[in-house]
């Protein structure tokens, strides 16, 4: 391990000097899987989202009547019985199932043989924001009405913020460095940036992203108290980023898993590539009452710089798109600052998806891969325009592009910011 | 030359006393903080022992705002912080706070607070459709426990990289390793890290009686935490915090810092075997301390100490112990080997960062913590466990080691700093 753990100081420095991330030490998508509301897997999800297809809609995991927000993007069609052992399932979360099945897709898309890989040199980090939440209600419920002698075996792993990485890595025999990150919404591109250091320092192929969800009574208390949720009834205007209409976002649930790998080994596989993550970089927001101003519009700024790009360079933005008027705006003015007013297309396709929480920027992370791939920007569902305030070019219609760069924004709720850079290969 | 980090400030609250003095002392003492749980009435549980901080949030200088909003858990990372902050000597008005970053650990989050406002918003479990109008309005802090984080970060002014890592009982030990490795890869130049956990609610002792893994020696609560003991039956769950200040070594230097340790080497592998079994030959575990001593230039036989995992389940002391021997061969022999978990018990997310502040401070004083209560060794576990007393020796380079549900083996050397030139 030795001559291939320790980062090089010039590399390493390299992360905020501004030179770019040499090719030598690449890493590369390889695989993606998906489970999203407006479709489960890639390809179902992509052509969904490129048709402008939302997943948004009425609440069916519980009866949400008598709660104040009542529309959620919801995975369909998944049946958990016909994808996963029946083994499994009494230890799993709903989003854990979900995001086992995106892992399959995801390895199998890469094609790569993990039988002939040092399996120590395989590992998962995942994101994670409140873990297996349903499960931990139904758990929570047997305790308080039943007593503790009713609390499930697997209570002590099944909800916990790990489970996904524990799940993936147990079900593929990755035994390799792993990890999991918590920061909410910001998450989905921390993780892939931790798998990313993972491959810097010895790792060959990392499974990576985000699968999140908490559609349940409990959760949807928990996230109402955080006071960012829609109470919109009508699918169509309940999440509205960067529109005049703005009060809120969706919860879905769902996200994507991908598969991250050194570049000399995807290479030397022969491995079909997706793109490259070229460019990281996380800050946090200042205390309330203290001086500076939010951190997105720098860790935008120091991603561009590790991935050696001019902004002028950046075909695309996937926008954090919290849907919240005040954080709109500093969203805009965070895009407007590095790109200049109406600087760069600006795509949000999780209008069709509502917020993944832990899986959203791993989703966005597909979504611009595939960008890249198809030369095309996906729509924003139900929004006509941006308001003309924020100066964005608001990709409303699916846009034919060539698009050899995109952006990635994300904030966790708190204070969290990060911005991923991936390029074509 | 490469950057380097290394410990300048260290702040703990544990069982047995708030603040790194008493944790020192009780270590040494080989005194146990093991007891009847109190902070609950756990009269109807299998396990009813824990190792509790006696924790007086308004005397560990908490506002009363920031009482009120955070978890129990939170609180002891927040105090940590600023102990280990004030520990250091630093001027955080004098750091770039771009340049400033947070990690905390933590395995279950606000899972107590969460217990205590699931009671109320269910009415005590009787409904399925919760009451959302009985909620807290912090409960999306609780919910996402990434707000610890946030917590440390507002306390400290951090506007650098800042997460929550959450793997399990190795999160101690994996997010200080984080922090490492974004001082090492040039993210930030200071980090403050570390983890904190406050489980003992009653959802966490009824998940552990579920599968029996922690100890039904209610009758005998000081000594029920028995790491490598013949008679160990389980873990004592424990609670508390400890946090660093990590800086980059020359930096640390030029403002002629006092320097505990450096952090050399961190590994971590999975098991992929269990969510909570462990394979009987500790592979995975020794893969992560070939690793982690690999990436500090350490020899085997260069450990003068070995901070272990211990738990006192029946299955981790021998898996431990068998990874040992396959990291680092005959000198797993000649090493002195200790658990403070028999003294303090398991904090799960939190005990790595409690175990990195015990191996700071044993090459701090050249002191190595014991082993309490093991009096029976179990003929499986055949290696110096330093029993019941503490050792006075040269300590220079301690391996400190975790696992985890999920399959999380984690191991990280740390070196006196003057050790090591580059």
């Amino acid at each position: 391990m030795t001559s291939t753990t320790l980062e090089t100081p010039a590399r390493a420095v390299a992360a905020t000097d501004g030179r770019a991330d040499g090719r030598a030490d690449a890493a590369v998508f390889t695989g993606i899987g998906v489970a999203a509301p407006n479709g489960l897997g890639t390809e179902e999800w992509w052509r969904a989202t490129l048709a402008g297809e939302s997943g948004i809609g009425p609440v069916t995991r519980f009866d949400a009547a008598g709660y104040p927000a009542r529309l959620a993007g919801e995975v369909p069609g998944f049946e958990p019985e016909e994808r996963l052992p029946s083994r499994l399932l009494p230890q799993t979360d709903h989003m854990t199932r979900l995001a086992l099945v995106a892992a399959e897709e995801a390895l199998a898309d890469a094609g790569a043989d993990l039988a002939a890989l040092d399996p120590h040199t395989a590992g998962v980090v995942t994101a994670a924001s409140a873990g297996g939440f349903e499960f931990g209600q139904r758990e929570l419920q047997a305790l308080w009405s039943r007593g503790g002698q009713h609390v499930s075996a697997y209570q002590s792993f099944a909800w916990f913020y790990a489970v996904n990485t524990g799940q993936i890595s147990i079900r593929h025999g990755l035994r390799g460095p792993s990890g999991v990150l918590v920061t909410e919404q910001a998450g989905g591109l921390d993780a892939v940036a931790q798998a990313r250091r993972r491959l810097r320092r010895g790792a060959v192929l990392m499974v990576t992203g985000g699968v999140d969800g908490a559609i349940c009574p409990w959760g949807w208390t928990a996230q109402l108290a955080g006071g960012r949720m829609s109470t919109a009834s009508d699918p169509a205007r309940a999440y509205l980023p960067f529109g005049a209409g703005a009060r809120g976002h969706v919860p879905g649930e769902g996200g994507a898993v991908l598969i991250l790998e050194a570049g000399a080994a995807a290479r030397a596989r022969g491995a079909s590539v997706y793109g490259r993550l070229a460019g990281y970089a996380a800050t946090f927001d200042p205390a309330p009452g203290r001086a500076g101003g939010p951190g997105l519009g720098r860790a935008a700024e120091l991603a561009l710089q590790e991935a050696g790009l001019e902004p002028s360079a950046v075909d695309a933005v996937f926008a954090d798109a919290a849907g919240v008027p005040e954080l709109d705006r500093i969203e805009a003015a965070a895009l407007a600052r590095v790109f200049g007013p109406r600087g760069v297309p600006v795509a949000v396709p999780k209008t069709m998806t509502g917020r993944l929480a832990a899986g959203g920027a791993s989703l966005d992370l597909a979504a611009a891969l595939l960008s890249i791939r198809d030369g095309v920007l996906p729509p924003a569902a139900n929004l006509a325009e941006a308001l003309p305030e924020y100066g964005i070019d608001l990709v409303t219609a699916a846009r034919q592009a060539r698009v050899r760069a995109c952006l990635v924004l994300a904030r966790g709720q708190g204070g969290f910011n990060a911005a991923a850079v991936v390029t074509s290969a | 030359m490469s950057r380097r980090a290394v410990i300048t400030g260290i702040g703990v609250v544990a069982p047995g006393g708030t603040g790194t003095k008493e944790f020192w002392s009780l270590l040494t003492s080989g005194r146990t903080a093991t007891r009847t749980i109190s902070l609950f009435d756990a009269s109807a549980f299998r396990s009813r022992v824990a190792a509790e901080a006696d924790f007086d949030p308004e005397a560990a200088g908490l506002t009363p705002q920031e009482i009120r909003r955070m978890d129990r858990a939170a609180q002891f990372a927040v105090v940590s912080a600023r102990e280990a902050v004030a520990d250091s000597g630093i001027d955080l008005d004098d750091i770039d706070p771009a340049r400033l970053g947070v990690t905390l650990g933590s395995a279950v989050g606000a899972t107590t607070a969460l217990d205590a406002e699931y009671r109320v918003v269910s009415d005590g479990g009787r409904d399925w459709l919760v009451d959302h109008r009985y909620a807290v309005p912090h409960l999306h802090d609780y919910f996402v426990p990434s707000s610890f984080a946030r917590e440390v970060a507002w306390a400290v002014g951090a506007q650098g990289p800042t997460a929550m890592v959450s793997t399990g009982c190795t999160s101690g030990l994996d997010a200080v390793g984080h922090a490492v490795e974004l001082i090492r890869e040039g993210s930030a130049d200071v980090m403050v890290a570390g983890a904190g956990e406050a489980p003992i609610s009653p959802i966490t002792v009824a998940c552990f009686d579920a599968i029996r893994a922690t100890t039904p020696r209610n009758g005998d609560p000081e000594h029920a935490s028995r790491p490598f003991d013949r008679t160990r039956d389980g873990f004592v769950l424990g609670e508390g915090a400890a946090v660093f200040v990590l800086e980059e070594l020359e930096a640390a230097r030029r403002r002629g810092a006092h320097v505990y340790a450096e952090i050399a080497g961190f590994a971590s592998r999975s098991n992929a075997y269990h969510m909570t079994g462990l394979r009987p030959d500790g592979a995975e575990m020794a893969e992560a301390i070939r690793a982690a001593l690999g990436e500090a230039g350490t020899a085997p036989d260069a450990v003068d100490y070995v901070n272990a995992h211990g738990s006192g389940t029946k299955q981790n002391d021998r898996h431990e112990t068998a990874a040992f021997k396959r990291s680092l061969g005959a000198h797993a022999y000649e090493v002195p080997v200790s658990s403070i978990k028999s003294m303090i018990g398991h904090s799960l997310g939190a005990i790595g960062s409690l175990e990195v502040a015990a191996s700071a401070l044993a090459i701090e004083h050249g002191v190595v913590p014991p082993t309490a209560n093991l009096h029976e060794p179990d003929p499986e576990c055949d290696l110096d466990y330093t029993p019941l007393t503490a050792r006075e020796c040269q300590v220079d380079t301690v391996l400190s080691v975790g696992s985890g549900f999920g399959g999380f083996q984690s191991a990280m050397v740390l070196t006196r700093p003057d050790r090591r030139t580059a």
